[in-house]
């Protein structure tokens, strides 16, 4: 269904949960990587890297993206912000 | 000429694996091609009550792979066509009768007497799986447009990938065109994304097929089946022809669609 059609019947539409749902496993599956990994690897990443720079923990995202049949690991590591005005 | 082997597999049980190979093996046949098929699910087998041959079984996969008769004595010849021909599973063995080499073996046999060699697998990921693909030349993955049919789906496709065999193609079956227009079935892009393959076909739900199975006769034969003409347009594929997908738009009238909108 289109997505204008869908806003104005505002029906529930079990598909695209179906959808939504099955991406979230199929990722799981292929990569046998579950939530509790991710959560374990995103800590060890931010230790080593916070050894070498600094980072802001709290706005890092892990995330795992597919194109086609190629799994991704991407991670968004925002870096410390500096004042230059009061460096140097 | 020697027989191109294709594989028929998905998974999960239940999903129409035998009807979509009794189906492609008599589509090919009306188009006079030279087909065998083979039950790879040992134990239980079914492809012989989908094709109405079950009654003139006398040998069977595992007598061949044993060596209790030839090739040529478990090939039981179709009724309705000369140069179709099942061999049935065995129905009082476990898939451990037979191992992925004796399945190769026997391919290479089947490629001197026939076109095409379509094989039925069992459901699961495990030996009887790895049977059916041993001699795989192509492997179609039959799913169902729901989430657990989806998933086995992906499971086997990533297993055929680990294989190195060629990248499985897609059969979609069961799918009610008027449930994915009102949003409830996932639709065939939705699937296609999913399992990031290449589509052969789209089955639409059809009580024909319930029927052709009662009687033992694939619903191919049946010239006014929706289910059939999607069967037949795989098998033209198979070909090498270009066949457009069927038109299975859920053909609503004016006013329900109406009321749809403004509900």
């Amino acid at each position: 269904m289109s997505d204008w059609l869908k806003k104005f019947t505002n029906q529930p539409n079990s598909a695209n949960e179906a959808k939504e749902r099955l991406k979230l496993v199929l990722i799981h599956d292929r990569t046998d990587i579950n939530p509790e990994v991710m959560e374990k690897l995103k800590d060890d990443l931010l230790k080593t890297i916070s050894h070498h720079i600094a980072i802001e923990p709290e706005s890092v995202t892990i995330s795992m993206l597919h194109e086609g049949r190629e799994q991704r690991l991407v991670a968004d590591i925002p870096l410390k912000h500096y004042d230059r005005s009061k460096v140097g | 000429m020697t027989a191109k082997i294709i594989t028929v597999t998905s998974g999960k049980g239940g999903v129409g694996k035998t009807t979509a190979t009794a189906n492609i093996a008599v589509a090919l046949a009306q188009m006079g091609q030279r087909v065998v098929c083979l039950d790879a699910d040992i134990g239980l087998r079914n492809l012989d009550v989908v094709l109405g041959l079950e009654n003139r079984i006398v040998y069977d996969l595992v007598d061949v792979v044993e060596g209790r008769c030839r090739l040529k004595q478990a090939m039981i010849r179709d009724k309705r066509f000369d140069e179709l021909h099942l061999i049935p599973a065995a129905q009082t063995r476990d898939k451990n009768a037979v191992s992925p080499s004796d399945m190769m073996k026997l391919g290479d046999e089947l490629r001197e007497e026939a076109d095409w060699v379509i094989i039925d697998s069992p459901a699961g990921i495990e030996r009887g799986f790895r049977n059916a693909i041993a001699p795989a030349d192509e492997i179609l993955v039959v799913t169902n447009p729901d989430v657990s049919a989806v998933r086995d789906a992906d499971r086997i496709i990533g297993l055929i990938e680990a294989e190195q065999k060629e990248p499985a193609k897609l059969i979609i079956n069961r799918m009610h065109p008027e449930m994915v227009q009102r949003g409830d079935m996932l639709d065939a892009e939705d699937v296609l994304e999913l399992l990031a393959i290449k589509l052969i076909g789209i089955v639409p739900e059809d009580e024909h097929v319930t029927v052709s199975t009662n009687v033992g006769k694939p619903v191919v034969l049946e010239e006014k089946s929706m289910a059939g003409q999607a069967f037949r347009n795989i098998s033209r594929r198979l070909m090498g022809d270009e066949v457009p997908l069927l038109n299975l738009e859920f053909k609503d009238d004016f006013l329900t669609k109406l009321s749809r909108i403004f509900k």
